[in-house]
C-alpha cells in the first residue's frame, strides 16, 4: 500500500492535480493511481490480450487435426462466415433469438413491475417468487424446461393439457412435441422465463424513482390512469427500458448455456457463441472459429456502444443529483 | 401494508380497498403461475421416479428422498462431490481475488480520485461487453501448452477477470456513498489511512461490499462455457456435471430435479440475501 504514506497531508479527493508537473506532484499522482494498477493490468492481460490473439488467429487457415497445413489466408475466413449457409444462419439466429427474448421479457417485466409497484398483501413474497427463475443456475433451468416441461410423453405442458382435457371429458388431447415442432420458440420461451425477472427489477427501480409529487399533481389535474401511464410513467421509464433492452441484449447475444442444453444447436437454433464452440471444439477449425468469434464481438460492440452511452447518461444524472 | 394506509382520505373507502384486493389476487396468481416451473421442479425432486414421469402429472404422489439419494451416488453412479467442491473453490477464490483487486481500484475511483476517473470506470465496463468467445480459443491454446487444462485455478483466474468490471462499478458506487466530510474529519483528528478505512469507510460500505461478493459468487457458480471447454475429468464444475443430464436416460426426472435443486441452492441463497442490491449489480451500478 504505497498510499499509506500520504494520509497526513490535507485530503482533497475530487480536486484536480495542479498542472505544474513538479517531481512531488508527479509522485503523488502515481501514489493515487497505484491502487488502480493491479486491477487494470490484470484485466488487460486476461481479456484484451486473448482477443488480440483471436484477431491474429482469424487470419489463418488452421485445422488442428492437420496442423502442418496451417497458413496465412488473410480475410478468407471472414468471407466464409458470410457465404457459408450454416454460419450465415447462425448470425440470423442470433439476431432473432436476442431480439425476441429481449422484447418479450421487457414487455412481461414491465407488467410485473407495474403490479409490484402497487401496495398489496404479501408484496415481498410475490417479488421473491417472481425473481426465483432468475436465480436458478442457467443449465438447470434449461434442463428443467427440456425434460420436465417440454418432454412430449411426460412433460408438464402436455400433462397439463391432458389433465385439462380430462376435466372436460376429452379423450384424445393434442400432445405436441414442443422442441421439434418449434425449436427456436422453445429456446426463446425458456430464456424469457429466466430474463423477465431481470427486466422487472430494473423497471421496478425506475418506477420507484418516479417523483411522487409530479404524479400527485397530474392526478389532481384530473389525468386518467391511462393518460398518466402514457404521458408520465412511460417517458420517465424510457431510459430504464433502454437500459434493460441493451444490457439484456449484451447478455443474451452471448448466451451459450440454453442453446447447448436445450437443443445442442440443432434444428436451426445454433447462435454465434454456440457456433464458435462447435467450430473450434468439435470441428477443430481454429481459424474459422476465431473469425466467427470476431464477428460476434463486432455485433456485441455495436450494441454495447449504445448501452455504454445509456449507462453514462444515467450515471451522470446520479452524480449531479448527489 | 394494510389496504387502509393507502386509502386517500378524500376517496370513498370501499372502492380503493376492492381495487387493492384485485391487485393482490392478480399479483399472487401471476407470481405463482410464473414461478410454477421452479416449484414443480422442487416437488418432482421429492417424488419417486415412477411418479415423476406420469401423464397427467401426479401432484399428490407420496414424497421420498430417493432422487437426492441417487444424485449423491446412492445407486452406484458417479458422486457429484468433486464437481461441487470445484465449483465452490472456483467461486470462492475468484470472489476473494475480485475483492482484493476491486477494492483498491474502487477507492482510487471514488474516495481519492485519479484524474479522468470516469474514463477509467468506463474502460472497466467496456471489457465486460467483450463476449467470452472473444478470447476462448487463445486461452484454450495457452492452457494446453502450459499444462493448465483441467486445472481449477485457471478457472479462478478467468472468473476473476469476468467479474472484476462489475465489482469495480458496484463498489465505486458504494464507496461514493461514504461522505467525504467524515473522512476529512477523521483525518483532521489524526487518523491514519488504515484506521480511516477500517473505522470510517468499512462500516458504511460493508453491506454493498457483501452484496458485490454475493453477485460475483453467483456469476462464477453459473458459468458453463469456460468450464466446459477448459476442464475435463479432474476440475469439472457443477454446471458441467449437470450437462450429463442433457440426453435423457430412462426414468431420471426426479434425479434431474434433485440435481438442479442442489446445484441451484447456493445461487438462490446468495440471490435472496443480495436481493436489494441485485439490480444495482446487474445494471452495473447504473440503477440504484
Amino acid at each position: 500500500m504505497t498510499t499509506s504514506t500520504a494520509p497526513a497531508k490535507a485530503p482533497r479527493p475530487p480536486a484536480p492535480v495542479p498542472p505544474a508537473a513538479t517531481r512531488g506532484s508527479k509522485a503523488k499522482a502515481w501514489a493515487t493511481r497505484a491502487p488502480l494498477l493491479p486491477a487494470l493490468v490484470f484485466l488487460v492481460v486476461v481479456t484484451q490480450l486473448p482477443f488480440v490473439a483471436t484477431l491474429v488467429l482469424s487470419l489463418f487457415d488452421w485445422n488442428s487435426l492437420s496442423p502442418e497445413k496451417r497458413h496465412f489466408t488473410g480475410l478468407s475466413n471472414y468471407a466464409s462466415v458470410f457465404t457459408d449457409a450454416a454460419l450465415r444462419d447462425a448470425v440470423i439466429t442470433t439476431v432473432i433469438l436476442t431480439a425476441s427474448v429481449v422484447l418479450v421479457s421487457v414487455a412481461l417485466g414491465l407488467g410485473f413491475a407495474l403490479l409490484l409497484n402497487r401496495r398489496f398483501f404479501g408484496r415481498g413474497m410475490v417479488r421473491t417468487l417472481l425473481i426465483t427463475p432468475f436465480l436458478l443456475v442457467p443449465v438447470s433451468a434449461a434442463l428443467l424446461w427440456k425434460h420436465a416441461l417440454y418432454n412430449p410423453e411426460y412433460g408438464l405442458f402436455n400433462g397439463a393439457l391432458n389433465w385439462f382435457g380430462s376435466l372436460f371429458g376429452i379423450e384424445k388431447v393434442v400432445q405436441p412435441d414442443w422442441m421439434s415442432s418449434m425449436p427456436l420458440a422453445a429456446v426463446v420461451a425458456a430464456l424469457v422465463w429466466q430474463w423477465t425477472p431481470f427486466m422487472m427489477l430494473i423497471l421496478l427501480a425506475g418506477l420507484q424513482s418516479r417523483p411522487d409529487d409530479m404524479m400527485e399533481a397530474a392526478r389532481i389535474d384530473g389525468a386518467g390512469r391511462w393518460q398518466m401511464f402514457a404521458f408520465m410513467t412511460l417517458p420517465h421509464l424510457r431510459r430504464y427500458l433502454e437500459l434493460g433492452i441493451l444490457l439484456g441484449s449484451v447478455y443474451i447475444v452471448q448466451n451459450f448455456d440454453a442453446v447447448f442444453t436445450l437443443t445442442s444447436g440443432g434444428l436451426g437454433t445454433a447462435n454465434l457463441p454456440y457456433t464458435v464452440y462447435e467450430t473450434f471444439y468439435r470441428a477443430h477449425e481454429y481459424g474459422l472459429a476465431s473469425a466467427v468469434g470476431v464477428v460476434a464481438v463486432i455485433g456485441t460492440v455495436l450494441i454495447a456502444t449504445v448501452a455504454l452511452r445509456v449507462v453514462s447518461s444515467l450515471f451522470r444524472e446520479e452524480a449531479s443529483r448527489a | 401494508m394494510s389496504a387502509s394506509t393507502t386509502t386517500p382520505a378524500t376517496a370513498p373507502a370501499t372502492r380503493p380497498r376492492r381495487r387493492v384486493t384485485g391487485v393482490a389476487v392478480t399479483a399472487w396468481v401471476l407470481g405463482l403461475v410464473f414461478c410454477f416451473p421452479a416449484l414443480w421442479m422442487v416437488l418432482t425432486s421429492f417424488h419417486a421416479e415412477s411418479d415423476a414421469a406420469t401423464n397427467p402429472p401426479s401432484f399428490a404422489a407420496s414424497l421420498t428422498l430417493d432422487g437426492y439419494r441417487t444424485f449423491f451416488g446412492g445407486g452406484g453412479g458417479p458422486t457429484p462431490w468433486p464437481p461441487l467442491v470445484n465449483s465452490l473453490t472456483a467461486s470462492f477464490f475468484s470472489t476473494v481475488l475480485v475483492l482484493l483487486l476491486a477494492l483498491p481500484a474502487a477507492y482510487a475511483l471514488s474516495i481519492r480520485r485519479v484524474r479522468k476517473w470516469t474514463d477509467v470506470l468506463f474502460f472497466f465496463l467496456s471489457t465486460k461487453m467483450l463476449p467470452v468467445v472473444a478470447g476462448l480459443l487463445p486461452i484454450y491454446l495457452f492452457a494446453r501448452n502450459t499444462g493448465l487444462l483441467d486445472n481449477i485455478w485457471l478457472l479462478v483466474l478467468l472468473y476473476t477477470s469476468m467479474n472484476l468490471p462489475i465489482a469495480v462499478w458496484m463498489m465505486q458506487s458504494f464507496l461514493s456513498d461514504v461522505p467525504v466530510s467524515i473522512i476529512e474529519a477523521a483525518q483532521v483528528d489524526g487518523a491514519r489511512l488504515p484506521t480511516v478505512l477500517s473505522r470510517v469507510v468499512a462500516p458504511v460500505a460493508a453491506p454493498g461490499i457483501a452484496a458485490t461478493a454475493l453477485i460475483c459468487f453467483i456469476f462464477s457458480w453459473n458459468e458453463l462455457l469456460f468450464a466446459r471447454v477448459l476442464t475435463g475429468v479432474v476440475a469439472s464444475t457443477a454446471p458441467v456435471h449437470l450437462t450429463t443430464f442433457v440426453t435423457s436416460q430412462g426414468l431420471f426426472l426426479a434425479q434431474l430435479c434433485a440435481a438442479s435443486v442442489v446445484v441451484s441452492l447456493p445461487v438462490l441463497a446468495a440471490g435472496y440475501a443480495a436481493q436489494d442490491k441485485l439490480v444495482q449489480g446487474l445494471s452495473l451500478g447504473a440503477v440504484k
